[in-house]
């Protein structure tokens, strides 16, 4: 076993586990604490594959930006202990069913595709700032233009609706 | 023994390095709380801490005792898990964020190898982003404490915090990219060695000229970002008592507050870094004369210091001050001696000093500057900081492509 493979199956077990206890887990807040453990987890491994910048990018927007506005409506709505409906029990069964039709899924596909499971640092575009700047504002210049249009559209109808409650 | 070793020489490195710097910022964070407290008691007219050795100097010893030996009480109601990770988190993020930190340029040469000055290695081309990163994260340390202590005062600095730190990380992130587009590079190296282009113009070469506006607004967010004087809502005394550690006792506390003091001092680095030339000489770089100024300061500040331990009569004051004094004073003449050791100390010496600049500046602000109010603190970051910041971003962008456009001529 190399040192890679040993430091990829730390962090996807870390990733996996923080993704269980997100589900188990009672109260809002450390259900939130797991989705972090993930996102940083996650990041570790792009960084074992050599995307620094999506990795750092990873951590910045979303274990640092997202997940801490999720912790900060938690704590200002002080939400308490997880409530079972009736219909969020119902969920549990089909939700299972999905879960072993999307690992089956997912499975098959590497399965057919045939080839082996890198975990050593990829060299190419995307492993680079460079490239993948050069990707996002030259080859993909418009969906990029238009994706930040629809952020921009978002941002107004935030502004929209905080406005709204005021008056 | 020595087979494993060798071939794990750069792991025993590695390690050895963190040690080292773990010992200096650990101590350094204890001298900058006596350093804080001296300086703050003389712009208000006092003496600061002056009974425990001489001039104070073991308080910070004293302080580290007592909060190992206070009791620990945890409150009643509090969610342990929670309230025992915070701590922990907040002072772990602080110290990784120094290991990113160059603090020389040249190797030194021990055992047959180069070693850098500085953990991360020297092709870590994310290097200002993994700082952010860290930074980004270290927001939890601060609110899960208030949440997880059950209690009011707490919860509100909590909140108030983690707000303000999203709102100043947006400006902090965005003061930087005038400085990255100059460089051209994330790389905390290639940044430094990008203000060396002219190294006729010394001071005039760095980054500050260009990007004053950004450093405006970079060292504004900073200082909210680590909640100092004038931002430091969270902790506001007179209002939350005292903010998000309220309910943390003895070390608990101290965790937060030595991850306070790391994170200035991280700060302080990085505006030597971005804006000032970071360990490069404020002087052309043809006065060589200046060179002698380590030991130019070394000296008297050493013999000063043997002079001042002989007025005491307890053994800190009458042996161990002048014994310091010593080292200070050989070390002045080493460098005058030895040129080469000389010409390695050089980086290192500005980069300090500047660092020691910047956090001065910092207890200087809190000798001075009155809190904001919460509003206040709101408004000026998203109305005044993040707007200034977007114009340098564009002005800077327009400046570098006229000069790419006409300037090779």
């Amino acid at each position: 076993m190399t040192a890679p493979l040993i430091v990829f199956f730390v962090l996807a077990a870390l990733a996996v586990i923080g993704a269980i206890s997100l589900i188990l887990q009672k109260h809002p807040i450390h259900s939130a604490l797991s989705l972090i453990v993930v996102m940083v987890a996650l990041a570790g491994l792009y960084l074992l594959m050599g995307a620094e910048f999506v990795a750092a990018v990873q951590i910045i927007v979303y274990g640092g930006a997202i997940m801490v506005l999720f912790v900060f409506v938690i704590m200002l709505l002080n939400a308490g202990v997880e409530e079972h409906t009736s219909l969020s029990k119902l969920a549990g069964p089909p939700g299972l069913l999905l879960v072993v039709a999307l690992a089956a899924f997912v499975a098959a596909t590497i399965a057919k595709s045939g080839a082996s499971v890198q975990t050593a640092a990829q060299t190419g575009a995307l492993s680079s700032t460079k490239g993948i700047s050069e990707m996002v504002f030259k080859d993909f210049v418009y969906p990029f233009e238009l994706t930040s249009f629809l952020i921009l559209v978002a941002i107004l109808g935030a502004v929209v609706l905080a406005q709204r409650e005021k008056s | 023994m020595r087979s494993l070793l060798t071939t794990n020489a750069e792991l025993v490195i590695t390690i050895a390095k963190i040690a080292i710097l773990l010992f200096i910022v650990l101590t350094v964070n204890a001298y900058l709380t006596w350093f804080e407290r001296k300086v703050v008691a003389h712009i208000q007219s006092r003496w600061g801490p002056h009974r425990v050795g001489p001039h104070g100097l073991l308080q910070p010893l004293a302080d580290g005792l007592k909060f190992f030996f206070k009791e620990d009480p945890t409150p009643a109601g509090v969610d342990r898990f929670v309230y025992f990770l915070a701590p922990l988190l907040a002072l772990a993020l602080a110290l990784t964020s120094i290991a990113i930190i160059p603090f020389g340029p040249e190797p030194l040469h021990l055992f047959g190898r180069d070693i850098y000055l500085g953990i991360a290695p020297l092709n870590l081309n994310i290097g200002i982003l993994a700082l952010f990163a860290i930074t980004a994260l270290g927001v939890y340390g601060v609110a899960l404490a208030g949440w997880s202590s059950n209690s009011k005062y707490p919860l509100l600095g909590g909140l108030r915090s983690s707000a303000q730190m999203i709102s100043y990380e947006l400006a902090l992130t965005m003061s930087v990219v005038g400085v990255l587009l100059i460089a051209g590079s994330f790389n905390l190296r290639d940044i430094i060695n990008a203000q060396a282009h002219h190294p006729e113009r010394g001071i005039f070469g760095w980054n500050l000229w260009p990007q004053i506006l950004g450093f405006f607004c970079f060292f504004t967010a900073a200082v909210a970002e680590t909640n100092r004087v004038p931002f430091d809502l969270p902790e506001a005394e007179s209002e939350l008592v005292a903010g998000f550690h309220t309910e943390y006792a003895s070390f608990k506390f101290a965790m937060f507050f030595i991850a306070e003091y790391t994170s200035m001092i991280t700060v302080s680095c990085l505006c030597a870094i971005m804006f000032f030339g970071g360990w490069l000489s404020p002087f052309p770089a043809s006065w060589t004369f200046t060179h002698y100024l380590p030991s130019v300061i070394l000296i008297p500040f050493g013999l000063w210091v043997i002079m001042d331990g002989l007025r005491y009569e307890t053994v800190f004051g009458r042996i161990i001050l002048p014994g310091v004094g010593t080292v200070l004073t050989a070390l002045g003449l080493a460098l005058i001696v030895l040129p080469q050791f000389n010409n390695f100390i050089q980086a290192p010496f500005w980069f300090l000093s500047k660092v020691l600049v910047f956090l001065f500046v910092y207890v200087w602000m809190r000798g001075t500057l009155p809190r904001f109010r919460y509003d206040q603190l709101m408004a000026f970051g998203w109305k005044l900081l993040l707007p200034v910041s977007i114009v340098n971003v564009i002005l800077t962008s327009f400046v570098i492509l006229a000069k790419m456009q006409w300037g090779h001529q």
